[in-house]
């Protein structure tokens, strides 16, 4: 048990199928109500999609697990309705230090560039997040969440997949549309189906400790990060210190291949390494108990397909990586992000299903990134020869020297956003623009004021496509523009006015409040920018044109064959 | 050191790159692939045909000669240095 949290328990409830005696068929099942099942759940309630979500257990994560969300995954929590209470419970933490041996080997500070909401990272526990997603999606009556409801078999289907259940008060079948599959990094129905993933295995065994301190061990609106190549307390490894909520601290230990994990979880074990590190660290006035112990080894892999069929895979079902970089639960909420305005579309009938293979083609290229950048981190903390090593010990010397050893020292390249820049639905630019906002970068956020409230750029998109003008339109344009916001698809206008021309006090009238909104989307008078309902860049242009915006909105939406 | 440069200072000309990490990790891991399957004899070779190999590309001696006093300054003190 816990210290510092107390598990809820959810009920269980009898499926209504079991006494119907008929299969019923939905649109669309979730299966797995781990952040990423339930970020799929909640986004498709938001869309207006009804969604059944099954889960064999009946309470959160055990263990912290995950700990550090990302600047788009908490941007993404906001437009799921999460957001500020991840925030507010959440350790919002900036400076990172790295030492080998006994030196400190350089210091970086994550302060972000200013204008954005969010910050570039939060430390929280898996079980708090999970809880709040949990709270959220009850609050939405189009999710039947369903506890204890442990699927057995899943049969994929050319019109649709059956979802075979099993329940306390005995099996029932469900048939849908579509099947979500976020069942983790075990993935049973992956298994079941013996649907290939492939990658490389690390031969390294971590030690991972959530330890409550009895006492502050720096000042709180400082805390920092801590990681170690090679300490004193530690000879030949690695090792990391990471506040969570609740004051609960994450402390990593890696052990190396030859480890016995279950010697290495005692706590006669664990308690003396964390006593050493603690008083080395100059905090040996601080007491400690242990809240949760384990040892763990990764693998750096992913499915060659994330779609089958109807069966579409996020998170950990469909990729995982190591632990560097915090990548894991990141990249997980993103699929969902991607998949389910697709999903979407392609159930309301306004796009062919083959929209779902954009989402194979963009989120195997973002996982490609997240593999590269964890197996990268991974390389350098655990090189697998003596080259490798004299190597990395080369760049550790030379950083405590030179800005480019720091560059080259690697412990992990945090969690950011895939760029996209190769997505089938992109329109490529015809006019030359500056700047990162090309077609498929997520958006940037920057302050804005609407109506005279201060407020944030992304809250403003997120609901469906967005017509970003710049400027106020040409009034010969106002007709088409309309046409655009009452189309099947529909293309909402958001007007972005320079700093103190405010415009009509309309929701869809924005102030540029800093000029940060036209720096960043490198914007004039005049141009236009299609934002995707997952906030990435669809297409730009220098002037408005409405037949190059139903065009770029048909590529976007998978209407168009592509070239 | 008024020649050599010591700032981060990998890139490719022309391509621009949102993380600045990136153009010294795709280096890094270039370097590491290169000695995958040496023994330790093979890659102390390949180390020191790397060094001549950038040397005579570098070519300037104002700069090898900064670089050899700036890649020695933190030999001595670094861990197993000889006593």
């Amino acid at each position: 048990m816990l210290k510092t949290y107390t598990w809820p328990r959810y009920d269980y409830r009898r499926a209504p199928e079991i006494d119907q005696g008929r299969v019923r068929r939905v649109p669309l099942v979730v299966v797995g109500a781990g952040p990423v099942g339930l970020s799929a759940a909640i986004d498709a309630a938001l869309r207006g999609l009804p969604v059944v979500l099954l889960d064999e257990d009946d309470t959160v994560s055990v263990g912290s697990r995950g700990v550090c969300y990302a600047k788009r995954t908490l941007e993404i929590f906001d437009r799921l309705g999460v957001g500020q209470r991840v925030v507010d419970k959440g350790i919002t933490w900036n400076v990172g230090r790295t030492f080998h041996g006994d030196q400190e080997v350089f210091a970086f500070n994550l302060l972000p560039e200013a204008g954005h909401w969010r910050p570039g990272m939060v430390n929280l526990q898996q079980y708090h997040l999970e809880q709040y997603l949990v709270e959220r999606a009850l609050q939405w009556p189009a999710i039947d969440l369903r506890w204890k409801h442990k699927v057995a078999r899943v049969t994929p289907g050319e019109a649709f997949a059956t979802v075979e259940v099993e329940t306390a008060d005995g099996p029932y079948a469900l048939e849908c549309d579509w099947l979500i599959v976020a069942d983790g990094a075990k993935s049973p129905i992956r298994r079941a189906l013996g649907l290939d993933i492939e990658g490389k295995i690390f031969q390294d065994r971590f030690l991972i400790a959530d330890v409550v301190l009895d006492g502050e061990p720096f000042p709180a609106d400082r805390t920092e990060r801590r990681f170690w190549f090679d300490p004193p307390f530690h000879p030949g490894q690695s090792a990391l210190m990471h506040r969570e909520a609740d004051n609960v601290w994450r402390i990593d230990f890696q052990l190396g291949w030859d480890a016995d994990p279950e010697a290495e979880k005692q706590p006669e074990r664990v308690t003396p390494r964390i006593r050493q590190l603690l008083d080395s660290q100059g905090f040996a006035h601080i007491g400690f108990e242990l809240e949760w112990v384990s040892v763990y080894t990764f693998q750096c892999r992913r499915m060659a397909n994330f779609r089958h069929g109807r069966l579409l895979f996020v998170g950990d079902a469909a990729h995982q990586v190591s632990p560097f970089g915090a990548r894991g639960a990141n990249s997980g909420v993103q699929d969902t992000d991607n998949l389910l305005w697709k999903l979407q579309l392609v159930i309301a009938g306004q796009a062919p299903a083959s929209l779902l293979d954009s989402y194979d083609a963009e989120r195997t290229l973002a996982a490609d990134e997240n593999l590269l950048n964890s197996t990268r981190a991974t390389d350098f903390m655990t090189p697998k020869s003596r080259a490798a090593k004299l190597l990395r010990d080369a760049v550790l010397s030379l950083a405590e020297e030179l800005p480019m050893g720091r560059a080259l020292v690697n412990s992990g390249r945090l969690s950011v956003p895939a760029l996209l820049s190769q997505s089938p639905l992109n329109t490529p630019d015809s006019d030359v623009f500056e700047g990162w906002m090309r077609p498929g970068a997520p958006l940037d956020d920057a302050p804005v004021r609407a109506g005279g409230e201060s407020g944030w750029l992304l809250p403003h998109t997120g609901a469906g496509f967005v017509l970003m003008l710049f400027g106020v339109p040409d009034a010969a344009h106002l007709g088409a523009i309309e046409t655009l916001a009452n189309g099947p698809v529909p293309v909402r206008a958001l007007v972005v006015m320079p700093a103190g021309e405010p415009g009509p006090a309309d929701p869809t009238w924005l102030e540029d409040a800093e000029g940060l909104v036209a720096k960043r989307f490198d914007a004039r008078p005049g141009t236009a920018y299609l934002i995707r309902p997952d906030q990435h860049v669809a297409a730009r242009w220098r002037r408005f044109d409405a037949a190059a915006v139903s065009a770029a909105l048909a590529r976007a939406t998978g209407q168009e064959a592509q070239a | 050191m008024t020649h050599l440069i010591t700032d981060p200072h990998f890139g490719t000309p022309g391509v621009r790159h949102r993380q600045a990490y990136t153009p010294g990790d795709d280096f890094y891991e270039s370097l590491i692939e290169g000695h995958r399957g040496l023994s330790d004899e093979q890659s102390e070779l390949m180390n020191a045909r790397l060094v001549l190999l950038l040397a005579n590309h570098i070519g300037d001696l104002r700069v090898l000669r900064e670089a050899i006093t700036a890649a020695r300054a933190g030999v001595a003190k670094a861990p197993g240095a000889a006593a």
